[in-house]
């Protein structure tokens, strides 16, 4: 039945450009007793009894010598504990099932059995010893080969590179009728973070796991210092074996798996185990009972979550069961049927049920567990399970007698306040600017606001930069990007938590009280009084050390200093202290400040590697960090809590309103929220996990610093040593100390801002940071493209391209190395060239209608193509205008909002681009206040004018690379014309995300620079995150070349893209189509005002003002100049190099020569691996070239259909549905779209009857006209883009259990529906409605999230709901049954309020409880109909919603 | 920019002027201060813009979005130190500046530019009203000797610099008084000249040494300045005036306008004018030949001294009244100004170029002069558009030509450029070591912001030649 299971989710697996080998699949089944007795008996060896032998199964070399010593490390191993070699087998398996990859990498398949010979209590544990002790043996042999794949007296692991459904041809085991099991776990896998390897198949020994470890460098770090503390009794001095418990080199599911075998080895049981390192969200729970709590809280003083979206499933081979992450970010549903099977899996459907059969269907909730016991021979649920769990140890009782709060601490004397003109020589050493305080600290202090701009960041990278630089600015945050969710931090800031733990941590195999003797920190943000609090000596047994950071201020003093530091730490916690300080108060003439980020990642290592990290906690009390991405970096990189005591300083000295009093609060209040964003990008939601988890990338700094005091820093290109690092930080000092600071002397009135720099990195300033968009620049272009005037061109082409000693990007380091040249007239015409490029994706909102429109022109005109960016388009712009030109934009965004989405938006594209993330800003939504949301705005976006609009950080249907896949099928299903294209952000591994895309059966990815435009992005954002496409591009390029499968999907690119040049580097490095953002924009009129996000720009380009935007000066010839100017530009180029074409051009690194750098700092920066040539290798392509986007059953829907499609006439059909239908609907919904137009046809002119389990996406964006009848259930995403149709689903009129009590629908159902109506009789997961602006659900039951960030529509829901009920909702009503009163308690209050019912909702409310009875004939619609009036009914209004509706009432 | 949108709530005031008739019966500055009010709420019109093309369009790169907010606040000490960060004599440049940085303002492009210059007018008169300005004295010295040569507006921003950075200065002036142009070119209906002393009082406070009286060149050689200290900077402006070389040039009542306006500001200042130069439009039919900032000067002296009617004549054609299509925003708008000199009652004309001047009895009675274009650099004389013009003061406004070569220039062997101006380096360096230019004398006639921006220029110019290491950038910011 596994088998069955695997074959039902082939399409959730991806294969490579070999169709016949995948990413991995498995199964893990019960030791097949009967099989091995049997087949043993043949070659002589006789088993003992079931349960007295273990299996190892193994993966060996394939060359002999090398097996037979990997075979002997084992059984020594086995000797080596006492236990019995009885002897070997050969797994049989047929290699014809295998595709050619897959056959190339595999290896020898034997098998051991293990007598035993020791209690058998203790043999599993044995058994671990033993597989320990060969790995460890092995691998010191340098056999790299040998991989024990499970080794157990119960469960046996068979898995590998072959496909899901061809599993059970390869193992010939798994085809006989006596391999039976009474459990199977399985696993069909996607590869978006590693190669795929034989050994990275799931089932690991105890887990399968589908999803992503966002922290899993911190959790490997944090594991790997753990080690020297580490002690059991049972494991005695094996426990040397065992170390390091993470195999290195290992996927994050195979840490975790080994994680999770050695704690329950160390004598955990395996639920345990799996509550104390995937723990659901407690923090903010009230629900919760008291000790689980406890339990909760007492194991995050031992471990950090292992965050990240998971479903897992695991099992000992006694308890089988699966628990899902605290977001619930990946499915997991189940079915119990009478006949006593147990069903778990991402969909509903693997395996057929009679419906009478059915004792209960459901889903996993975020953060719940679902387990069999195998011995009690039943289900144990959630909430019984945890309950005996809980109650091990008295954990509560343990907290309250040893956990510590800061806030009980006595109030310390405060040290005195600093005098202005220290302060002032401090800020400058700290390279505060003017800037800093006026942009940067003023909007945190005063309102605890995070900083906005608009615009890209134009200015050099730090390494490039010839102002002296903060070490942290050398460091870009990461991100997550389709293999794992953002989350929401505002929204579902009920998952987050910023508290953490401060102080020595103990033995993680014990539990004892004095483990949880630690201080509690709400927040890592130190303020001056806190950090006097813990510096006081208040607490005995809390020994805290100050170590100063500090070394005498010359170059080589650097080093040194650094070294000292760590000894000094490393010393201080041999003399028992628990917290270090780390401080730099100690700053002045004669000491600079180490910088903090390289003094505490120095240290945190350096006691790592000696292990003695967990024993004392990091505090930073630091000069530097005044914004949030310091902050991040510092706890990045180790740091417990940080004391940002200048930045206090600072902000007390500002000339604000906000009293002084409140503003460290405020400051405190913003860097949290700021922090928490940064975490969320990640997919993390744990301060504690994220720590040391070092989510970043160096963009320009050196291998000799990152290795020997970051390590496990990715930094592609090299860069500063400690020198310049020394050299810069000593500019700053000398700044402040060797020369005289304005506003230091007495005398004469000053304030802190006479005595800083300008700074000019967030506004152009003469003697500021450089910026590619110049007054020079802007004029000189906006003169060429409306003079068409060349010469000027020239002058802004050459300001740009011309980067000499002082470069910006890194395509300004090098020169375009010569070929041998051709004629100009040879070369393909700019014509040609200019359908290359597109503008950017820029919502309508975002800019106006002018802007907007003119680019849509002015690109169809030359056969670009335009964008419309996410926020929807008029469908008037779809038709031709008069004079012939189009509005209509080629491009149609679908991103994580899906304004506008509808099935005639679809269809009006010739490529659809999916936005997982925008360079500006990777990794969060966006938001278009109320304010800029005008009729017209408010209308293609489908809500109303003046409500705010949100679009949330993650797709919510794009929490996995399988989920990617399934829309890009759902698009291409709608409109298979269109290419599809995914637009992601560069940052370290987009090579393999964009090699993830192109198995998802994409057409294009989109790689954009962390520097392009934006609307609207918090500074932080825009600054901060993601690298220069360069790098991305490069990696992309690279790694779709290695697995072949470049030639499936055209490279996009961009970010800061301005000149011939900028496209000719990046056609070199492997980019087929250019995007152009702000460039188009300057050349309509644009001039770097940087005020988009506040609505004011004074030229009509960024606003939806009328005043404003009537001033709007662009055409479409200034448009079409620009792209021919640097499309002129680029065939000179081309010519030159000896490139009649761009196709010929592409991927040329060999043509990209690194210009000698006189910069010190640029000097050092190293492109080797940037500039590799790569070239595709051997492309099976060919053997794929069935379409994935075909299917029987919609063909069929379409032929049935036919008629309506055509003439409008009525139609029927009655349809068998499995999970593999997925998007069932969607080719038909896209044939009516295009035929009729947005209005679609009359209501259920196709009217379709379907039974059976629906896959994916059932009705998806279905338009009016469209009536799809279910008996049966749906997957995640029924309903998806709902367009006008009506979707009814009702179970199995057989069906027994109670239907408002069971999932019918899966999860994230009608997302971004925009109209229509959907009846659910029965419940649904998770984030029902989401994004819903328009349509009409009637449901019995919902998960967590329902209605989150609704605008517009109508739900009702007849039964539970779950919590943070309507998020973020703006718009739309809801109406829940809520007799039991607990919707208030689970209502998220921010946005809307309870009310109860007016006649007129009444009204309204009994209608569709009558519809949805006639459509779904549900029994609880019917109960509740009979006894009208008597249930209570609460109504969800949204505060912003009832704003409108009174003002239209007014009105 | 707590307001923005103020450029839509509120439209461009600039100060006022006083009426006309009120005006040209006195020497006092035709300007009426805006009140603080009026200014604070027309700062709140800049928009802070990401790119602010006014504070590129300004030579001094004056901080002019930071301190429009400043002034929007309500904070003028601080906007006061802010613009002294960057310009030594914003009380200046806020009355006579033409203010590029607002031609090239955003605002600019559709709307009214911000009132720059008036603010900055107000930030400065704000700090002159407390009396005296807070010297900034060097609080080490360096014991390096500076002569700054010329103390008009580039040589005293060069000297306060130079001492504020530590280096003893000493400014040798030709004149009786100091300032240059400032004091005895420009009238005090554009500027009244008080506003000098204070600001060199600072100066001296802050330790330069003047020699006023003392002509370089003639007075003592440039050798001997070279010797005696360790740097020279030469600032003595571009005095040569551009001739007329035609018939009649000779006669009476046909003079340079700058010997005509020098005179006006010294019997302003109270001097005594020899009775015998005396060149006064009292009364006269007054043709001013150049239609420039000097004509300009000449025609509002000459109505303040009741002339009996004034022409100004321009040999360029009239500009066109709004942009053309060549001449962009953000550069500096070639189209007609009229200043308020040339509101108060100036017949101009233009196109016209005057081919001699007739005289009785030795003194000019009227101009020949006749419609003219220029083609390709060359003077074309449309036939039979000849005319004749009365009168009996003819003022030569027609520019300068560059420095005095003689004296100073010459003793030295300086190197010149193609225009005649003194060659320099972007340090202000002339071919000479340790002789160092600016304002007018390095780029020939020009503005008095551009005059300060070389002074500053030059002097950290000077200061990286004497300490190798540029220490002034902190004297900059403050
Ligand atoms: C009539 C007139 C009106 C003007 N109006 C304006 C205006 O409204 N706005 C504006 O921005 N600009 C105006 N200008 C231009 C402006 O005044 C000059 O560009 C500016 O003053 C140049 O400054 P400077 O320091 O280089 O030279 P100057 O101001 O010319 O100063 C040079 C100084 O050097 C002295 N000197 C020369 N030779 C020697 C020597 N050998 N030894 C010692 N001392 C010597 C001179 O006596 C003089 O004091 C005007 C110019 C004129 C002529
Ligand atoms: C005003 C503005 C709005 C934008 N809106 C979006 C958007 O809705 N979706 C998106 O994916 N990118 C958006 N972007 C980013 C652009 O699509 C593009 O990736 C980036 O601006 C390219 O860099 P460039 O501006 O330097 O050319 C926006 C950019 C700007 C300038
Ligand atoms: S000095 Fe002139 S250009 Fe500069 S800000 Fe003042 S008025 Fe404008
Ligand atoms: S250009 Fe104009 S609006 Fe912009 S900052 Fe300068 S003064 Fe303000
Ligand atoms: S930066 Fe934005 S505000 Fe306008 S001028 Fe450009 S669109």
């Amino acid at each position: 039945m596994g088998i069955e299971i695997l074959r039902r989710l082939a399409h959730r697996g991806a294969a490579g450009c070999d169709p016949r080998s995948s990413d991995g699949a498995g199964i893990l089944i019960h030791v097949p007793h009967a099989r091995f007795e049997r087949t043993l008996a043949h070659t002589g060896i006789e088993l003992p009894l079931e349960g007295d032998y273990g299996v190892a199964q193994c993966f060996l070399s394939r060359d002999a010598a090398q097996a037979a010593a990997e075979m002997r490390a084992l059984e020594e191993a086995v000797r080596h504990h006492n236990q019995k070699v009885i002897g070997w087998r050969d797994v049989p398996v047929d290699e014809r099932a295998l595709g050619p990859v897959a056959r190339e990498s595999m290896p020898a398949f034997r098998q051991l059995f293990v007598g035993r010979m020791c209690p058998a209590a203790v043999f599993e544990r044995t058994l671990f010893m033993i597989r320990k002790r060969a790995g460890r043996r092995a691998s010191d042999a340098g056999l790299p080969g040998f991989y024990v794949a499970s080794l157990s007296s119960k469960t046996v692991v068979y898995k590998g590179l072959s496909l899901p459904e061809h599993l059970a041809d390869f193992y010939l085991d798994l085809r006989e009728e006596e391999t039976r099991s009474r459990i199977a776990l399985v696993h069909s896998r996607f590869s978006t973070n590693t190669f795929p390897t034989w050994e990275r198949a799931h089932p690991y020994r105890r887990i399968a796991h589908n999803g992503e470890i966002n922290t899993l460098r911190g959790n490997q770090t944090w594991m790997r210092a753990r080690e020297p503390l580490l002690a059991s009794a049972a494991f005695g001095e094996h426990l040397a074996d065992f170390k390091p418990i993470i195999r290195p080199g290992g996927s994050d599911s195979a840490s975790l798996d080994n994680v999770v075998d050695f704690l329950v080895a160390g004598g955990r049981s395996l639920p345990h185990v799996m509550m104390m390192l995937v723990p659901e969200a407690w923090e903010g729970n009230s629900e919760m009972p008291v000790g689980r709590r406890a339990f909760y809280e007492y194991h995050a003083s031992l471990v950090e979550p292992w965050d990240g979206p998971a479903a897992i499933l695991f099992t000992d081979g006694t308890y089988v069961g699966a628990t899902l992450d605290r977001n619930g970010l990946r499915p997991m549903k189940y079915v119990v049927t009478e006949s006593g099977f147990v069903v778990a899996a991402s969909e509903l459907g693997v395996l057929d049920f009679d419906a009478e059969d059915v004792l209960e269907k459901g889903r996993l909730q975020p953060g719940r567990m679902l387990l069999v016991d195998m011995a009690r021979g039943r289900v144990v649920g959630d909430e019984e399970i945890k309950s005996e769990v809980a109650a091990h140890e008295p954990y509560a009782a343990w907290l309250e007698g040893n956990k510590l709060d800061l806030a009980s601490l006595p109030v310390p004397a405060l040290p005195a306040s600093m005098t202005p003109a220290d302060r002032r020589r401090r800020m400058r050493a700290a390279g505060y600017s003017r800037e800093d305080l006026r942009v940067l600290l003023a909007p945190m202090a005063t309102n605890g606001e995070e900083p906005t701009g608009s615009m890209g960041n134009d200015a050099p990278l730090a390494v490039l930069s010839e102002r002296p630089q903060l070490f942290f600015r050398y460091f870009k945050q990461q991100f997550a990007q389709v293999t794992n969710p953002p989350i929401d931090p505002i929204r579902e800031k009920l998952v987050m938590t910023l508290a953490s733990c401060v102080g020595g941590e103990g033995n993680l195999l014990a539990e004892t009280p004095d483990q949880c003797r630690l201080l509690e920190l709400a927040q890592p943000v130190l303020t001056n009084e806190d950090l006097a609090k813990l510096v006081g000596g208040a607490l005995a047994d809390f020994s805290v050390r100050v170590l100063p950071a500090l070394f005498a201020p010359r170059v080589e003093a650097l080093e040194p200093a650094l070294e000292a530091l760590c000894s000094a730490a490393e010393g201080a916690v041999d003399a028992g202290a628990s917290i270090l300080v780390l401080s730099d108060r100690g700053i002045d003439r004669e000491h600079a400040g180490i910088p903090s980020l390289l003094a505490t990642s120095a240290v945190h290592h350096a006691l790592a590697r000696s292990g003695k990290r967990m024993r004392v906690g990091l505090v930073v009390e630091t000069s530097e960090v005044r914004e949030v991405a310091d902050l991040a970096l510092l706890v990045g990189y180790g740091a417990g809590a940080v004391n940002p005591y200048l930045a206090f300083e600072a902000i007390d000295a500002l000339d604000v309103g906000t009293p002084r009093g409140e503003r460290p609060a405020h400051y405190v209040h913003a860097l949290g929220k700021g922090l928490l964003k940064v975490m969320s990008k990640m997919g993390i939601s744990c301060l504690s996990s994220y720590q040391g988890a070092q989510i970043f990338e160096a963009v320009g700094v050196g291998k000799v610093v990152v290795d020997r005091w970051m390590p496990g820093t990715a930094s592609r290109i090299g860069g500063v040593g400690l020198r310049e690092i020394a050299c810069e930080t000593l500019l700053r000092h000398a700044a402040a100390f060797e020369v005289e600071v304005p506003g230091t002397t007495s005398g004469g009135e000053s304030s802190d801002e006479d005595a800083l720099d300008v700074g000019g990195v967030y506004a152009w300033r003469v003697g500021g940071e450089r910026h590619l968009w110049s007054p020079k620049t802007v004029a000189s272009l906006q003169k060429a493209v409306r003079l068409e005037d060349a010469s000027s061109y020239e002058v802004y082409a050459r300001a740009i391209n011309d980067q000499g000693t002082a470069p910006f990007t890194l395509r300004g380091c090098w020169d375009l190395a010569g070929g041998d040249p051709v004629p100009l007239e040879e070369v393909e015409p700019a014509a040609k060239i200019v359908r290359r490029f597109a503008t950017g994706a820029m919502s309508f909102g975002s800019i106006s209608k002018e802007a907007h429109e003119n680019l849509a022109v002015a690109m169809n005109r030359i056969g670009g193509k335009s964008n419309s960016g996410e926020g929807g388009e008029d469908a008037a712009r779809f038709l031709p205008l008069e004079n012939g030109d189009s509005r209509r934009s080629a491009i149609k965004q679908v991103a994580s909002a899906r304004f506008g989405v509808t099935a005639h938006y679809l269809v009006n594209a010739d490529e659809l681009q999916i936005k997982i993330a925008q360079g500006a800003k990777p990794g969060e939504g966006g938001q278009l206040p109320g304010h800029k949301v005008d009729e017209a705005i408010a209308r293609v976006r489908h809500s109303v004018p003046g409500v705010t609009l949100i679009s949330p950080p993650p797709h919510h249907d794009i929490y996995s690379i399988e989920d990617l896949a399934q829309l890009v099928y759902d698009l291409k299903s709608v409109n298979p014309r269109a290419r599809v294209s995914v637009k992601l952000v560069s940052e370290t591994g987009v090579g393999t995300i964009a090699a993830g895309v192109a198995k998802a059966h994409a057409d294009a990815v989109h790689i954009a620079g962390h520097d392009g435009g934006t609307g609207a992005s918090p500074l932080s954002s825009i600054h901060h995150a993601g690298t220069s496409w360069e790098l991305g591009l490069a990696e992309t390029h690279q790694v779709l070349c290695l697995n072949g499968l470049r030639d499936r999907v055209r490279v996009q690119v961009d970010g800061q893209l301005k000149t011939g040049r900028d496209v000719a580097f990046a056609a070199l490095l492997g980019a087929d189509e250019f995007g152009f953002a702000t460039a188009p924009l300057v050349a309509s009129g644009c001039v770097m005002m940087r005020k988009c996000h506040l609505n004011t720009c004074p030229v009509g380009v960024a606003t939806q003002d009328p005043v404003l935007r009537a001033r709007f000066a662009g055409t479409p010839e200034h448009v079409i100049n620009f792209f021919f100017f640097v499309a002129e530009e680029l065939r000179a180029i081309m010519a030159r190099l000896g490139f009649r074409t761009i196709d010929a051009m592409v991927g040329h690194t060999d043509r990209i020569a690194p210009r000698t750098m006189v910069h010190p700092k640029a000097a050092t920066l190293d492109f080797t691996d940037v500039l590799v040539r790569a070239v595709q290798v051997e492309s099976n392509a060919a053997a794929d070239t069935a379409s994935p986007f075909t299917s029987s059953t919609e063909e069929a829907l379409l032929e049935a259909a036919h008629h309506s499609v055509k003439y409008g006439a009525p139609s029927t059909m009655q349809v068998a549905l499995t999970n593999a239908d997925r998007a069932f609907g969607a080719r038909l919904a896209g044939e009516l779209a295009r035929k009729h137009g947005a209005g679609g046809l009359p209501d259920a002119t196709v009217a379709v009857e379907a039974t059976g389990t629906a896959g994916q996406s059932f009705g998806a964006f279905a338009t009016r006209g469209m009536l799809l009848v279910l008996e049966g259930d749906a997957n995640d995403y029924a309903g998806k883009g709902l367009s006008g149709g009506v979707l009814a689903i009702r179970p199995p009129a057989r069906a027994r259990y109670k239907a408002h009590e069971n999932v019918i629908v899966g999860n994230t159902c009608l997302y971004g529906a925009t109209s229509g109506k959907a009846f659910f009789a029965g419940r649904a997961g998770e984030r029902f409605a989401v994004r819903n602006s328009g349509a009409v659900a009637v449901v019995e039951g919902v998960g967590d999230h329902a209605c989150e960030y609704m605008t517009g529509g109508t739900v009702v829901v007849l039964g539970a709901t779950g919590r943070n009920f309507a998020a973020g909702m703006s718009g739309g009503i809801a109406y829940v049954l809520d007799d039991d009163r607990v919707l208030a308690g689970r209502v998220s209050k921010a946005t809307v309020d309870l009310e109860t019912l007016a006649a007129e909702d009444d009204e309204l409310l009994r209608l569709l409880v009558e519809e949805h009875v006639a459509h779904t004939r549900s029994a609880r619609g019917k109960a509740l109909l009979a006894a009208w009036g008597k249930r209570r009914f609460v109504k969800a209004m949204p505060h912003e919603w009832r704003r409108v509706l009174e003002l239209r009432k007014v009105g | 920019m707590s307001d923005p949108k103020g450029f839509l709530r509120l439209p461009r005031v600039e100060e006022g002027e006083r009426p006309v008739a009120e005006r040209i019966a006195d020497w006092r500055e035709v300007g009426v201060p805006a009140s603080d009010a009026a200014v604070r709420d027309q700062a709140s019109r800049c928009m802070d813009c990401g790119i602010p093309f006014c504070h590129q369009g300004c030579p001094l790169g004056n901080l002019v979005p930071e301190w429009n907010d400043l002034v929007h606040h309500g904070r003028l000490d601080e906007a006061a130190r802010r613009l002294h960060a960057t310009n030594n004599f914003p009380e200046v440049t806020g009355r006579v500046c033409p203010a590029p940085c607002e031609s090239s303002c955003v605002l600019n492009i559709r709307d009214e530019p911000v009132t720059i210059k008036t603010i900055e007018r107000t930030i400065a008169d704000h700090v002159l009203a407390q009396g005296a300005y807070v010297p900034q004295p060097a609080r080490v010295r360096t014991g390096r000797r500076v002569a700054v040569v010329g103390a008009g507006p580039a040589g005293l921003a060069a000297a306060q610099q130079l001492a504020r950075t530590g280096h003893d200065v000493v400014v040798f002036e030709r004149d009786d008084r100091l300032g240059g142009l400032l004091r005895y070119g420009i009238p005090d209906f554009k500027m009244e000249k008080a506003i000098l002393d204070a600001r060199v009082a600072q100066l001296r406070a802050e330790g330069v040494a003047f020699r006023v009286g003392v002509a370089v060149g003639q007075d003592l050689r440039g050798e001997q300045l070279l010797h005696e200290f360790h740097a020279v900077v030469l600032t003595t402006g571009a005095r040569v005036p551009r001739d007329l070389p035609i018939p009649g040039r000779e006669l009476k009542g046909v003079v340079f306008a700058m010997e005509y306006l020098v005179q006006q500001n010294r019997r302003v200042a109270g001097d005594e004018v020899d009775a015998g130069r005396a060149v006064v439009a009292t009364g006269k039919q007054v043709v001013v030949i150049g239609g420039g900032d000097t004509g300009s000067d000449c025609v509002g002296t000459a109505v303040r001294q009741g002339a009996a009617s004034v022409a100004q004549l321009e040999l360029m054609p009239k500009p066109a009244l709004a942009r053309l299509p060549g001449n962009p925003w953000p550069e500096w708008p070639l189209v007609l100004r009229t200043s308020t000199s040339q509101e108060e009652g100036a017949d101009r004309d233009w196109s016209i170029a005057t081919r001699a001047f007739r005289g009785e009895a030795g003194h000019v009675v009227s101009i020949e002069a006749q419609r003219a274009v220029l083609e390709a650099g060359r003077i074309k004389y449309l036939p039979g558009t000849e005319l004749s013009m009365p009168c009996d003061l003819v003022l030569l406004a027609m520019g300068f030509v560059g420095p005095e070569r003689q004296g100073v220039v010459e003793q030295l062997a300086l190197a010149l450029d193609g225009r005649g101006n003194v060659r320099t380096d972007a340090s202000g360096a002339t071919s000479v070591p340790g002789v160092f230019a600016g304002g007018d004398a390095a780029r020939g006639q020009s503005l008095v912001v551009w005059a300060i921006a070389d002074g500053r220029r030059v002097a950290s110019g000077v200061d990286a030649y004497l300490r190798r290491t540029p220490t002034l950038a902190r004297a900059a910011n403050g």
